[in-house]
């Protein structure tokens, strides 16, 4: 018990930023899945975005913490809730009540931890040599310099699989002919 | 402690008290400025000429009854003018208001935080500042309430887009995100708003759309919603949602400033700089000089907020339709090809001239091909 109170009492404040952050973002987690409200649940997953945004910014990646809130909480968050509103799923779905389903999911979940869990144990960890490593890798001027130097032909194709899809998006979208308004 | 530390908290402090004082002042000139408008005398019982009115309209909004509907989502009801004001007050961190002041031999900037992604910040408190009318708009269960929300979350998203590829454009110039290099590339009257006219028209009615004040206000149209995502709302909940509009409009006139009217640059600021240093110590003089710069900064802030209130009771309120047609088929084209020029003209060599002659181009071959893309009058 004394070991851990020696433990806690030696932590750096980056340390407890750190934990306090990872606690933050597990409890996000853990309420988006076992909120019953849709919109509760997606305002705790905004919350989870947050914590892991602040765990970039940590790592000294400002570029992607940024990116991260803009798109995610910023953008796709505003469009579930959005929708969500629309839906008005108020009652509960009584489908997640059913026995059969809660157990598969149990199963199903417990065997994904048990790979992931088994292959971290395997993998390798590279400690990062800290004479070596250099401080700006996060920031945006070194993530631009890789994409159109490195990796251009990739980005170049995502970029056209966005285009496609936006494509796509306003072909579904559009009113056909004779088609009521609203 | 640090002292230098402990002067940057009082530049923190400091900025955070002027953005909420203002905005109290912004309140009671809006009052002013329509009484103005309207040909009315106005505020003038609280004080002389009504200048305690945002100090008895705070003390009302407090003493009134706190009041939660029954049928409300309580936590989130609550969270909803939390968050508003919260995202209108996160803004100002990343905002110049001045060069330095140099204590002790060292320079202290005066900003909150000098981050490299200063502009991305700002954009993601504003893609944020949603929320809280989403928020407090579905808890309140009502019907009314739950369309402003809707709308409000429906015209950001929309006009977001049209003001990050104006932003994109300001980028392209500055090479940088940062705003403090943004707003030094601006030196003297180098202004972007010089290279960007039609990026500036983009992004300030954007930032109207973003800011829900006339004549984009429909989550909050009285004729159609009652009073839109606020119905339920009364007492300092309600004063918080009304705050941070205001607040809102401080921290865009902020950006609209330092992005494109050159911060707290202004003509002749190197002479001003070496005569104080001249007349002075270096020490004293630079000081001197920053704290002009901030008086300049402020005035272009002022200048901007009485717009917003020119505007607001000048124009009357879109339909909705036009809104969205005006985002999606007016600005966002609009913005790609803003895009386009900045760019011609950047690789051009000569910016400021590359940009005119795309703009004149680009008006040319409109008013040529306007008659076959004129949009057809229907009814809705």
């Amino acid at each position: 018990m004394n070991q851990y109170i020696e433990v806690v009492k030696a932590l750096t404040p980056t340390q407890w930023a750190f934990y306090g952050l990872s606690v933050m973002a597990l409890f996000g987690a853990l309420g988006t899945i076992m909120s019953k409200n849709p919109i509760h649940s997606v305002i705790y997953l905004i919350l989870t975005f947050f914590s892991l945004s602040a765990h970039y910014v940590m790592l000294n990646a400002q570029f992607l913490a940024a990116v991260n809130i803009i798109v995610y909480a910023g953008a796709i968050m505003v469009l579930f809730i959005f929708v969500i509103m629309f839906l008005n799923l108020r009652e509960e779905s009584t489908e997640l009540n059913r026995n059969t389903v809660l157990i598969v999911a149990t199963v199903l979940g417990s065997l994904l931890g048990l790979i992931l869990i088994s292959s971290l144990k395997k993998a390798e960890v590279q400690y990062l040599n800290p004479e070596s490593f250099r401080s700006q890798t996060g920031m945006i001027e070194t993530l631009g310099n890789v994409l159109y130097q490195d990796y251009l032909l990739p980005f170049e194709l995502v970029s056209v699989l966005f285009l496609i899809a936006m494509a796509g998006a306003v072909m579904l979208g559009k009113r056909e002919k004779g088609e009521r308004n609203f | 402690m640090d002292s230098i530390f402990i002067l940057k908290t009082i530049i923190i402090l400091v900025i955070f008290a002027v953005s909420l004082g203002i905005a109290a002042y912004e309140t009671y000139f809006e009052r002013v400025i329509a009484a103005y408008i309207q040909d009315r005398i106005g505020p003038d019982y609280a004080g002389p000429f009504g200048i305690l009115q945002p100090l008895a309209d705070a003390g009302k909004l407090f003493f009134k009854e706190d009041f939660i509907p029954t049928k409300a989502d309580k936590w989130l009801f609550i969270l909803g003018p939390s968050l508003a004001m919260l995202t209108a007050l996160l803004t100002s961190a990343v905002i110049p208001f001045g060069d330095s002041f140099i204590y002790a031999g060292q320079a202290v900037l005066v900003q909150g935080i000098d981050v490299n992604i200063g502009i991305l910040w700002v954009f993601g408190i504003v893609s944020l500042g949603v929320y809280g009318i989403l928020i407090g708009g579905w808890s309140s269960n009502n019907k009314y309430s739950l369309y402003g929300a809707i709308r409000a979350a429906s015209q950001n998203i929309s006009y977001e887009l049209a003001m990050g590829l104006s932003i994109i454009a300001i980028l392209m110039m500055s090479e940088s995100l940062s705003i403090r290099k943004i707003v030094e590339d601006q030196h003297g009257i180098n202004w972007n708003i010089f290279y960007q006219p039609m990026g500036f028209i983009i992004f300030l009615t954007c930032a109207f759309a973003e800011c829900n004040r006339t004549p984009f206000d429909l989550p909050e149209s009285e004729n159609e919603l009652v009073a839109g995502y606020h119905t339920e709302y009364g007492s300092m909940k309600l004063g918080l949602y009304l705050f941070s509009e205001y607040v809102n409009m401080f921290v865009t006139s902020a950006v609209l400033a330092s992005l494109y009217f050159g911060g707290f640059n202004y003509p002749g600021m190197d002479w001003v700089h070496g005569f104080l240093v001249k007349s002075t110590s270096f020490t004293v003089g630079h000081n001197l000089a920053t704290g002009i710069g901030i008086l300049v900064l402020l005035g272009k802030i002022c200048f901007f907020i009485f717009l917003f209130m020119w505007v607001r009771w000048t124009l009357p309120r879109f339909r909705y339709d036009q809104l969205m047609n005006l985002g999606w088929k007016g600005l966002l084209p609009l913005s790609v090809i803003n895009l386009v020029i900045t760019a011609a003209a950047e690789l051009s060599g000569k910016p400021l001239m590359g940009s005119w002659i795309g703009l004149a181009c680009f008006a040319v071959v409109l008013g040529l091909i306007w008659p076959l893309i004129k949009p057809k009058k229907t009814a809705v």
